[in-house]
């Protein structure tokens, strides 16, 4: 019993705690050993004493006293060394005790434009997402110590180069949200692109934080439809062999119809706010491929994303949905008007798709070589194996 | 918080502009270095003779060994410096973007820097 309830304050509330922990240290590496200690407190205590009635104000007042212990040691310390330095030593009081949005400090924090977004990305999910450090290296296929030093590097650029710890000014809110935005969809596609499940999940996780946090912004909604939409068709993109199934054919029954009804809800609301940005168009689209995929709308919504990104990649995408709403001619044509993908597997393969399905065996054979090539997991090499296979002359 | 602004500046362009379009720019940055002054954020900082005018002084086997020229041959080479007194980094990056705008017919890279506390 104490040992669930320890876990369900963990869960739910340690990011709140730990980012009003850090507003009144100022520090993110006390605040985390703090509330490292409270917690060790109360998986002693509350067997024998009885859990709190609010077990997670317990544990914010035992992690507040342990940090007024240790400052007062320091003071002491200091004291003896005749050295005064007591303004970086006191326990912020002069604040209300709790603010409601401190947990959006800990959010533009991690996410501040002066850390690079490796920096971020790695922080977020340390800080406010409470993943440890391995689990965070493994997720990024780099070797733990260099994560560690990324976050310890990320750390000490915040306190030494004075990251401040506020909410944005207004003029700068928009901007600073869609920094916010990315880091958490870069892990949201870390997550997808590796099939890792648990990381994607704990992106909407934070997105879910982000948007109870911040109501009523159109592209946190947005982008958290996005990813529940996206996320919802994770048990149809492998079939039981383990092979990759596209998204036309897809078995239907294996969508989480509850998340599809979410995220259709979601961007429905985020639309309604008259605020068009990027993530809402991509999740406008993602719910038409769930309602039973409209190619002309698709090319639409598409069209009208590439005033916002005219990069590659939705080139590709606005290629591929007029391949299928047009015809393929068109498709490839705008496909190998687009430049600078060498490398970009997705590019090949969406190619090799549509050569194939213009009629052109030979050529979508080469392009099918080049993909397979590229590709960076196994169960996307295969598909296209077998794909390839089928341009063999009879 | 103290931090260092070095200003790291295209001096090309030194060669093609007319001595007024120089003047004018030196002009924009002793009225900025008097609103930095007035807003008590100024500690500081200093313009620097062209890179050309350098000498880059090393240890080889135990010797100096004085060179000419500056340390690092690129296109931007460090100009000048302010050493400002602020809240955070937000408002150093806000100083550094006033003095990029300084500059209208060369650009300058603002690299900021906080300065070390040192405890004795």
């Amino acid at each position: 019993m104490v040992a669930r309830v320890i876990e369900s304050v963990y869960r739910e509330e340690r990011s709140r705690i730990l980012a009003t922990l850090i507003r009144w240290s100022r520090s993110i590496d006390d605040a985390e050993e703090v509330l490292h200690d409270a917690f060790a407190a109360a998986s002693v205590k509350w067997p024998g004493e009885g859990i709190p009635a609010k077990p997670g104000a317990w544990i914010l007042e035992t992690a507040r006293n342990r940090l007024i212990d240790r400052r007062r040691v320091e003071v002491r310390r200091r004291e003896l060394l005749a050295q005064h330095h007591p303004t970086a030593l006191v326990v912020d009081r002069s604040e209300p005790e709790v603010l409601a949005d401190d947990i959006l400090r800990l959010f533009f924090t991690c996410c501040h434009p002066v850390m690079s977004p490796e920096a971020q990305i790695a922080l977020t999910l340390r800080t406010v997402g409470g993943l440890a450090t391995p689990e965070i290296a493994r997720a990024f296929l780099v070797p733990e110590a260099t994560m560690a030093q990324r976050i310890v590097r990320a750390k000490a650029k915040i306190l030494d180069a004075g990251v401040p710890y506020r909410l944005p000014c207004a003029e700068d809110l928009t901007e600073r949200v869609e920094r916010v935005l990315k880091v958490i969809y870069l892990i949201f596609n870390e997550g997808y692109s590796q099939m890792r499940q648990d990381l994607s999940f704990e992106a909407i996780r934070l997105g879910r934080l982000l948007n109870e946090w911040l109501p009523g912004e159109a592209e946190v909604e947005g982008a958290l439809a996005l990813m529940i939409l996206t996320h919802a068709r994770r048990d149809a993109r492998m079939d039981d062999a383990g092979r990759l199934v596209m998204l036309d054919e897809q078995d239907r029954g294996r969508w989480h119809s509850d998340e599809i009804a979410e995220g259709v809800g979601l961007v429905e609301r985020a639309l309604r706010r008259k605020s068009l940005g990027p993530y809402q168009l991509q999740a406008a689209i993602a719910a038409v491929h769930c309602e039973g995929t409209d190619w002309v709308q698709v090319a639409r919504l598409y069209e009208e994303l590439l005033r916002f990104d005219s990069g590659p990649v939705v080139r590709l995408n606005h290629a591929v949905a007029m391949g299928y709403s047009c015809s393929w001619e068109v498709g490839l044509r705008l496909v190998d008007a687009i430049e600078d993908l060498g490398e970009y597997q997705p590019w090949h393969a969406a190619r090799a798709q549509m050569l194939l399905r213009a009629g052109k065996a030979a050529e979508a054979r080469v392009a099918f070589e080049t993909a397979i090539e590229l590709s960076r997991n196994s169960a996307e090499r295969e598909y296209l194996i077998r794909v390839q296979a089928t341009t063999n002359p009879a | 918080m103290k931090y260092m602004l070095m200003i790291y500046e295209d001096q090309a362009p030194y060669a093609s502009v007319s001595q007024e379009e120089q003047g004018a720019l030196f002009q924009r940055y002793i009225s900025f270095t008097n609103d930095l002054h007035t807003e008590g954020k100024m500690l500081g900082g200093d313009a620097l003779e062209p890179s050309f005018k350098a000498t880059t002084v090393r240890l080889k086997d135990g010797k100096r060994l004085s060179t000419d020229g500056p340390y690092a041959e690129s296109k931007e080479q460090l100009a000048g410096y302010y050493i400002v007194d602020v809240k955070d980094i937000e408002e150093a990056t806000a100083i550094a973007e006033r003095i990029c705008r300084l500059h209208t017919w060369n650009h300058a890279i603002l690299e900021v820097r906080p300065v070390m506390v040192i405890e004795a």
